[in-house]
């Protein structure tokens, strides 16, 4: 049922032979992007998926997924906001309102809003109220308070379910749109506002008409079918764009009720719209894959009249957009077919650099991958359950570059589901774990910024000491572990809802093979190194500017290697407390430019066993091998030397050989490590066996076919 | 290229292109300019008759624009360096400005009154600059204009690639991969660059024209990859935005926007137009199968009607709402020429390959094309790489009753299809209905077919020759069953020589003989029994064309052979009358007389020699008729015999040759200057046509006149005052068919013209008639009184007020009458 491992040999550039098993068989399936919301406070970007799961992305640290909170089938979200600076809200079909807890990375609260399925939120401009649109068409006002989020009262009820929300600037008038007809009504009188189109019987007593502004059922000139409003912006000026399941976007005046303009932009729905800060552009996503960019431009350049323009449609994507957010910078849109796109707007950067790049975001920036080199086993870790498969062999031997037959095939030893058994409280929390090297010791970083030293014995456990985060600092999860034993592993953290303050939880774990030291890192503090020994802090490691996107601590030296989410590699020795020399020198020259423009961050770092000059590191699209002992390339050397050519001399082969050896065979690559000296695993998820697994496109006729 | 001095001279002889460049519209929409050669042409859009030739270029015609200060004016630039401004309603040629430098473009913008803008080229030939040009104001015919301004430099030479936008205040102008937009306020330049990296996505993001928006500040730009690129906010270099339209799937030939900018209209390739309504892509109208591919479109500056220029030498008039009302079709020189120039007996109109797979009619004469005749009878699929059929010969016999054609498409060495259709002259439908279809008439090529013209032949004969060894002869017989009387043709004898290939076959004038050319051997048979007469063979390679004598040189036969030897053999003797070392590209008898022309080609050009083959001596010999090798000539009768008295012209009286070069442009040879040539038909004032039935109307005499004998008896009782016939008021004339621009001012016309307009003077002469002037009043005619009343009233004016004024500007003979009508006694009006 699996693509079987294949095995094949490479040679690694300057390392001689490997033989490397290719891991095909690790079935990892994104889920689709359901909604995206943008905080231009902290240029965080938050993503929500079908399967519930919310990732916060650092637009500054080079689009870093640097939060994550899993999901849960029963929490599907439809509406995402931030609120009150930097506040996470989220809604779903199960009627909840919930808030993340962005420092524990964990749910602070659920709340029913007594509604039905939500489908729309919209936070206040103020950020001080939120509005949800229900299943029965009510739409609940909640005030934010520092804590919670309290109801206030309900709006006039509609007749069908609203499906988007959204406030006018001001905050006095909100528009909602729903089935047929988009609706606006005063925040303050809690009256619909809008023009009636036929509908006489909505006009509230109270004095203030209730407007209504019918949509053109009409798709493909066929008018049976109902015109469900996807999404509505309410802009400044009164104007209120909505986009339908008809394909179209229309502009409507707010005061009059009336349509300004339509744009028929596409044969199927147009499910998102993001309007700019500034008001001057938007951006739509449809369900055929295409998002359109539409800008205010003047008519003449002498005159200030001014009128909306579609300019560039954008096809990055490949299924439905359900989700599109507008940046200062970029336009963001994701869908069913998983990718988070960021696509800069040209005119707006001011320099052609990194920033000005096309970017796909489609892998978690985390280890899904765990790797038991002894017994050569491999875990994978999947939204709601972990695979654990043996390697298969070989016994043929070949050249290099041939692929080798299986002897024996990769088995499939275990599936786990997800499930809370009982575990102890600190356990139940858990961000991440870690066992020690020889499997005597576990490390656990709970959301409360604490780090747990567990001793395992047969059948049992101790507790033996907890880090406490110190003034302010905090610890966190996520690591590796050198090797498993097949305990429940509750990968999945966390019913409970506990934890105020301010302690920001630890992501990252790692722990030096000698067992003596443990690293652990959070998304901005910097890295903090515990003497297991001594259980006590042994030192901080320097903060930086961008989070640390894997960590390792090498044998024998102790030093520890980190990987930020800038590119950039450090070096530091931990029984010196200070950065190695290597990492000095390199600092002071600099990294290639190649190098620092590579867009996805690096997940992994080893070590060979018997060469320690060697740092092996790895993102979706290289594998690298620094060897520390050669010179460093300059912006004129060639970066990605290919592989060297066997019959060039070995006088050119060390001319241009620098420290950075990298080989782009295998992408997109989730996981590498080496089992031996000789033996490398590849764990490869091709995109197209992701596309297969998705539900078909909407199916477009192509010109020639 | 006048050549001696007696003016004989090879000119061109219209089937110019049509679509060289965009058509424009008059701004009533009335008529339709465009350039043809070294001619503009003004067309009717309701008749599509041509209305006036305005020649005065002497090269090229590269551009013409209305005059923006006066619609009723035309600038046309031409490679002759001139610029000249006409009157087009009356085909004028107002002024002329010399540029001394080729002109490849001209715009015009109507906020910059005094200059025009257009394209010429630097030293280097590719270089092309947009320079606006200060025309001098000036009232002499001839001005020098050289105050020129560099507007725009390295631009495609192209005028598609140059548009004017918002009133004037910005030019955009594409050319390979990148957009430049001046603006003239500003006086700088942005220019956007798109990719054109040679990876598969980018290769065809070639620029291929630009238009802008008549009320916005945007450009829409074609592509060779068949896109459109709308591009708005390029007065910042780093805020510009486009957006894409895509339908074509091949390059957008040219764009252009509707009169108020609403809609955007594409062509290209496909021969389709196509509508953007709002320039948005869902929103689409088209107008499909317009025959070939769309080079230009324009649009009338009253916005109700389109025109595209196509690809097969075809203007289509379309209506605002996509329908086409209208075909202006020149000569088609879209595919290559198989069939040869061929002349239609009945018509006289000069046959040959027109659209794939049709012949056309083309009348030589008008300068445009009279009909299709549709061969192939099959859709025409454009796409390169295709093997089409092709339509590669045709003869016409029995005086235009017959007419034979021959199809055939090879897409592999052994894979020949051919057709031989043979077409009935219908007289009820004036066109060639289908009678015979033979399918492989021959197992290779046909090399050549020939009627038998005789005037005696009771039976039409066809012979055809092919690669395969073989000829046939074709005859009509009966092929009528019970369901009807039909005749069709079969094949009635097939002959060969020594398996040679048939090269070429001809028939005697009088249709005993026929000839057939077997590679190096001609044959002789005879064609009552089909019996092999004689051979010639002169071993001088093969035999390229044949043709027997006419008239007194009957005797005569006529070989060219490839090897560059021209033989004439004796049919009597037998023997070879004299050869000639001639490599003769075309051998052309001439039907009414004896001569034959021969074309042969030289390095330095084609060569022109007549001759009688009774005279080895030619009658006329012209060098280097043409730089290009020409490839098919035809002799087509006259109408009215010319009468050249010098021996060398004597050939030209009673035909006229005319040839196609390589190029595809018809040549002729003509004694007179262009300006005779060729004079507009009528000269007559357009307005007097058209004029609505106004009192105006009433005032010029044609309405009188048509109702001159009605009201002949009736009048003559009345005996009233009448006005004079307009025709005979020369200031009437004088003021009606002056050109406007050249008249005196209106007031100093008006007592003029009343004056001539109440004159009476003719009422006195017996056979003046008299007309309905008063066609009012007549139709109460008992009310007798008031008439005249009325006419008193009019001669006391006419004496008293004005009589002095009228008297300078009065013809001798009409002063005389005046002071007849002085002593007429008009106390017989007291009386009343």
């Amino acid at each position: 049922m699996l693509a079987a491992g294949e095995e094949g040999i490479v040679d690694s550039p300057g390392m001689g032979e490997f033989k490397v098993h290719r891991v095909r068989f690790f079935n990892y399936v994104p889920s689709g992007i359901r909604c995206v919301a943008y905080n231009d406070q902290s240029n965080r970007l938050a993503v929500s998926r079908t399967d519930g799961t919310v990732e916060i992305y650092n637009l500054s640290a080079n689009y870093f997924q640097e939060k994550f909170f899993s999901g849960h089938e029963s929490r599907a979200t439809e509406a995402l906001c931030w609120a009150k600076g930097q506040r996470l809200f989220s809604a779903g079909l199960n009627g909840e309102i919930i808030e993340y807890d962005l420092q524990a990375l964990n749910i602070k609260y659920a709340m029913d809003a007594f509604g039905g399925p939500i489908w729309s939120m919209a936070a206040s401009p103020s950020g001080s109220q939120l509005l949800v649109g229900c299943e029965d068409g009510s739409v609940k006002l909640f005030q934010v308070t520092p804590e919670k989020i309290q109801f206030e009262r309900n709006f006039d009820r509609q007749k069908s379910r609203i499906l988007s929300l959204s406030w006018h600037p001001s905050g006095t008038h909100v528009a909602a749109g729903s089935i047929d007809y988009i609706s606006v009504f005063d925040v303050k009188s809690e009256n619909w506002l809008m023009d009636s189109f036929g509908d006489e019987t909505d006009f509230n007593l109270l004095g203030s008409a209730i407007h209504k502004m019918l949509v053109d059922r009409q798709y493909m000139g066929v008018s049976k079918r109902k015109c469900i409003i996807w999404g509505v912006a309410f802009l400044s000026d009164g104007t209120v764009i909505s986009v339908d399941s008809a394909g179209k976007v229309q502009f409507w005046d707010s005061a009059t009720g009336t349509l300004v303009k339509n744009h028929l932009i596409a044969n199927a729905d147009v499910q998102s719209i993001a309007v700019s800060d500034q008001e001057d552009s938007f951006v739509v996503g449809t369900a055929e894959g295409t998002v359109f960019h539409f800008q205010l431009v003047s008519v003449t350049s002498n005159s200030s009249e001014k009128q909306w323009v579609r300019t560039k449609p954008f096809q990055h994507h490949t299924h439905d957009v359900r989700a599109v957010a507008h940046s200062p910078t970029a336009l963001i849109s994701g869908g069913t077919d998983t990718h988070l796109v960021i696509r800069p707007l040209m005119e707006k950067v001011e320099v052609k650099n990194y920033d000005a790049a096309l970017r796909k975001i489609t892998f978690p920036h985390r280890r899904l991958v765990s790797c038991a080199k002894k017994r050569q086993l491999l875990l994978f870790q999947f939204a709601h359950h972990l695979e654990l498969w043996r390697l298969g062999s070989t016994v043929a031997t070949g050249k290099n570059g041939d692929t080798l037959p299986l002897s024996k095939d990769a088995d499939h030893l275990l599936h786990l589901k997800a499930k809370v058994s009982k575990m102890p409280a600190f356990l139940r929390s858990a961000l991440q774990i870690l066992f020690s090297e020889d499997s005597t010791k576990l490390f656990v970083a709970s959301n409360q910024g604490s780090l747990h030293v567990i001793r395992l014995l047969e059948g049992s456990f101790k507790h033996l000491h907890t880090f406490q985060p110190q003034s302010g600092e905090r610890l966190l999860l996520t690591g590796h572990g050198r090797e498993f034993s097949l305990t429940d592993v509750p990968f999945f953290p966390n019913e409970t809802s506990v934890v105020g303050g301010t302690v920001e939880s630890m992501c990252l774990l790692a722990v030096s093979p000698d067992g003596n030291w443990l690293a652990a890192s959070g998304t901005s503090a910097g890295v903090h190194v515990y003497s297991v020994k001594h259980l006590k802090l042994h030192c901080t490691v320097p903060a930086y500017n961008f989070p640390v996107t894997a960590l390792a601590i090498a044998p024998n030296t102790n030093n520890l290697v980190i990987a930020h989410s800038d590119q950039q590699v450090f070096e530091y020795s931990i029984p010196d407390k200070q950065y190695t020399e290597w990492s000095r020198t390199i600092q002071k020259q600099g990294f290639h430019h190649l190098w620092l423009q590579r867009d996805t961050p690096i997940t992994h770092i080893s070590f060979h066993p018997k060469r320690p000059m060697h740092i092996l590191l790895h993102d979706a699209y290289m594998f690298c091998i620094i060897d520390k002992s050669l010179p460093l390339p300059n912006d004129k050397t060639l970066l990605y030397n290919p592989l060297p050519p066997t019959n060039e001399s070995d006088v050119i082969r060390r001319r241009t050989a620098h420290a950075f050896k990298i080989s782009k065979i295998y992408k997109p690559l989730l996981f590498m490590e080496l089992l031996d000296e000789r033996t490398l695993v590849a764990v490869e998820r091709p995109l197209d066996d992701i596309i297969a697994q998705l539900p078909p496109p909407i199916k477009k006729k192509k010109f020639g076919t | 290229m006048v050549e001696e001095e007696k003016n004989l001279r090879v000119v061109r002889c219209g089937g110019s292109e049509l679509n060289f460049r965009r058509a424009v519209f008059s701004a009533d929409s009335k008529y339709i300019f465009c350039v043809s050669g070294d001619f503009i042409k003004v067309y009717s859009t309701a008749t599509e008759e041509c209305v006036h030739i305005l020649q005065g270029h002497r090269q090229l015609v590269t551009g013409i624009q209305l005059n923006p200060n006066n619609h009723l004016q035309l600038y046309s630039c031409s490679f002759d360096g001139t610029i000249k401004l006409w009157d087009y309603i009356d085909g004028i040629l107002i002024k002329t400005f010399i540029v001394g430098r080729k002109l490849h473009a001209l715009f015009t913008l109507a906020c910059a009154e005094d200059s025009v803008f257009v394209i010429i080229n630097k030293e280097k030939p590719d270089i092309f600059q947009l320079v606006s040009l200060k025309l001098p104001r000036s009232s002499s015919q001839e001005i020098e204009a050289k105050e020129l301004s560099f507007v725009l430099d390295y631009i495609n030479q192209s005028p598609k690639c140059i548009a004017f936008g918002n009133e004037g205040q910005y030019v955009a102008a594409v050319r390979d991969f990148y957009l430049s937009v001046y603006f003239f306020k500003k006086k700088t330049t942005s220019r956007f660059t798109l990719s054109s990296s040679r990876n598969k996505k980018h290769a065809k993001n070639n620029f291929t024209c630009v238009a802008c928006h008549p009320k916005e500040d945007c450009i829409a730009t074609g592509h060779k990859d068949g896109k459109i690129r709308l591009w708005r906010n390029f007065d910042d270099e780093k805020k510009y935005t486009y957006t894409c339209l895509h339908w074509h799937h091949d390059l957008v030939m040219d764009l252009a926007f509707s009169v108020t900018g609403s809609s955007l209209l594409s062509g290209g390739r496909e021969s389709v137009l196509v509508e953007w309504r709002e320039a948005t892509e869902k929103n689409k109208e088209f107008l499909p199968r317009l025959g070939a591919a769309i080079v230009h479109i324009s649009v009338s500056p009253a916005g109700d009607l389109f025109c595209t220029s196509h690809s097969d030498n075809k203007i289509i008039i379309i209506h605002r709402n996509l329908e086409a009302s209208a075909v202006i079709q020149g000569l088609v020189k879209d595919s290559n020429i198989f069939t040869g120039l061929m002349i239609d007996p009945r018509t006289k109109a000069l046959v040959l390959n027109g659209k794939p797979g049709h012949l056309q009619f083309y009348s030589l004469q008008s300068d445009k094309q009279l009909y299709n005749l549709d061969i192939i009878q099959q859709e025409y699929i454009n796409d390169y790489g295709l093997i089409q059929i092709e339509l590669t010969k045709a003869a016409f016999g029995c005086y235009g009753s017959w007419l034979a054609t021959v199809e055939q498409r090879q897409e592999k060495e052994t894979e020949l299809e051919l057709q031989m259709k043979l077409w009935m002259y219908n007289k009820k439908t004036q066109g060639f209905v289908l009678n015979t279809k033979i399918n492989m008439p021959h197992e290779d090529h046909i090399t050549d077919l020939c009627f038998c013209n005789a005037e005696k032949s009771e039976n039409p004969t066809l012979v055809t020759a092919s690669r395969d060894g073989h000829f046939k002869v074709w005859i009509l017989t009966d092929d009528s069953d019970i369901y009807r009387k039909a005749v069709g043709w079969t094949c009635d004898f097939v002959g060969s020589y020594h398996k040679y290939q048939a090269t070429n076959c001809c028939f005697s004038e009088d249709g005993s003989l026929l000839a057939v050319s077997f590679e190096e051997i001609v044959t002789i048979w005879d064609s009552e029994t089909w019996e092999l007469k004689c051979t010639f063979c002169q071993r001088a390679g093969k035999i390229r064309h044949l043709c027997f004598g006419r008239l007194t040189c009957s005797k005569y036969l006529l070989g060219a052979t490839e090897n560059g030897i021209l033989c004439c053999w004796n049919l009597l003797s037998c023997a070879l009358e004299w050869s000639a070392k001639l490599s003769v590209r075309v051998m052309e008898p001439d039907p009414n007389s004896e001569n034959v022309a021969a074309v042969s080609q030289s390095p330095v050009g084609s060569d022109l020699f007549v001759f009688k083959p009774s005279e080895p001596r030619p009658l006329y010999i012209q060098k280097n008729i043409s730089r290009e090798e020409v490839q098919w000539g035809v002799f087509v009768p006259r109408d009215v015999p010319e009468s050249f008295t010098s021996e060398a012209y004597q050939w030209l009286n009673r035909s006229q040759f005319y040839f196609l070069t390589k190029s595809q442009s018809l040549l002729t040879f003509s004694t007179t200057s262009p300006e005779e040539k060729l004079t507009p038909t009528s000269k007559q004032l357009l307005a007097e046509e058209s004029l609505p039935t106004t009192p105006f109307y009433f005032i010029l005499g044609k309405h009188r006149q048509q109702q001159q004998d009605e009201k002949l008896n009736k009048a003559l009782e009345n005996e009233l005052v009448q006005l004079p016939l307009t025709e005979n008021i020369p200031a009437i004339s004088e003021l009606l068919q002056t050109p406007a621009h050249v008249l005196p001012s209106a007031s100093f016309l008006c007592s003029m013209f009343v004056n001539s307009l109440l004159l009476s003077t003719k009422t006195e002469s017996a056979e003046e008639v008299p007309d309905d002037a008063d066609m009012e009043e007549e139709k109460e005619s008992d009310d007798s009184d008031e008439e005249n009343n009325f006419t008193e009233e009019v001669q006391d004016t006419n004496t008293t007020d004005l009589g002095e004024d009228i008297i300078h500007q009065l013809s001798k003979s009409e002063e005389k009458e005046l002071r007849k009508l002085r002593k007429v006694d008009y106390s017989w009006i007291a009386a009343l």
